[in-house]
C-alpha cells in the first residue's frame, strides 16, 4: 500500500525533526538563566541581599551629595 | 483495512508525548541553571569567607575585578610591603575558586563546554554589581566605578 507507506514515512520524518529540535534547544547556552544563577551566587558571596544591581537609587540618602 | 487507522493514531500519541517532553525540557533549560550541588556550595562558602579579607582591598583599589571573571592585583603600592605576599595568596586562592566555580556550574548542568560562557556571564555580573569605588576592567583598562 504506497499511500500508507508515504504517510508513515512522513510521520517518521517529523518525529526525527522533533527529536533534533529537542537536541538543538538544549545545546544553546541559556544566557538569561546563567545571569540569574550568577546573581544568586554573587548575592551569597558578597552578602548583598537585594536582587537589583546597586545602581538602584538609595532612597534614604536624602542629605547626601 | 483495519490497521490503516490504528497505526497513525498510535504514532500521533507518541508525537504528542515527545512534543510535550520537548517543551518541558525547553522550559527547564531556559528557566534556571542548576547551582545547588555540594561542590558549588563549598566554593560559595569558601569565597564568602574570603570576601571579608578582600572587601577592603577592593575598596582601596589594590585589587580589581578583571574582565575575564577573575580578580587581579592592580595597584600593589596600595598594599604595605609586608602584606603583599598574603594579598597575592588571597588573589590566587580566589581565582582558583572562581575557575572551579565556573567549571562546576557548567558541569552541574551537564554541559562542561559551557564553562567559557559561564565565565563571561559571571565576569559581566561581578563588574555590573560592584559597588561604587571599586575598580573594574572595561575594554582592557581599569576604571573606578
Amino acid at each position: 500500500m504506497p499511500f500508507f507507506r508515504i504517510r508513515s514515512l512522513l510521520l517518521a520524518g517529523s518525529l526525527a525533526l522533533a527529536a533534533s529540535a529537542c537536541v538543538t534547544i538544549n545545546i544553546y547556552f541559556p544566557a538569561a538563566a546563567a545571569e540569574k544563577a550568577a546573581d544568586r551566587i554573587i548575592d551569597e558571596v558578597w552578602q548583598t541581599h537585594e536582587n537589583q544591581p546597586p545602581q538602584a537609587a538609595p532612597a534614604e540618602q536624602g542629605a547626601g551629595q | 483495512m483495519n490497521a490503516r487507522h490504528g497505526v497513525p493514531g498510535w504514532m500521533r500519541w507518541l508525537m504528542a508525548g515527545l512534543l510535550g517532553c520537548m517543551m518541558a525540557f525547553a522550559v527547564q533549560a531556559q528557566g534556571n541553571l542548576e547551582i545547588d550541588t555540594p561542590a558549588i556550595s563549598a566554593l560559595k562558602s569558601s569565597m564568602q569567607k574570603r570576601h571579608g579579607q578582600l572587601a577592603p582591598l577592593y575598596a582601596s583599589g589594590a585589587i580589581g575585578l578583571a574582565a575575564d571573571g577573575s580578580i587581579a592585583l592592580r595597584d600593589a603600592s596600595a598594599v604595605p610591603l609586608a602584606q603583599r605576599g598574603s594579598v597575592n595568596a588571597l588573589v590566587a586562592a580566589e581565582n582558583a575558586d572562581r575557575s572551579a566555580l565556573y567549571r562546576e556550574v557548567a558541569r552541574a548542568n551537564q554541559h562542561p563546554e559551557w564553562e567559557a560562557d559561564v565565565r563571561s556571564t559571571f565576569a559581566q555580573r561581578w563588574i555590573d554589581r560592584a559597588p561604587a569605588g571599586w575598580w573594574v576592567q572595561r575594554g582592557g583598562s581599569w576604571v573606578k566605578k
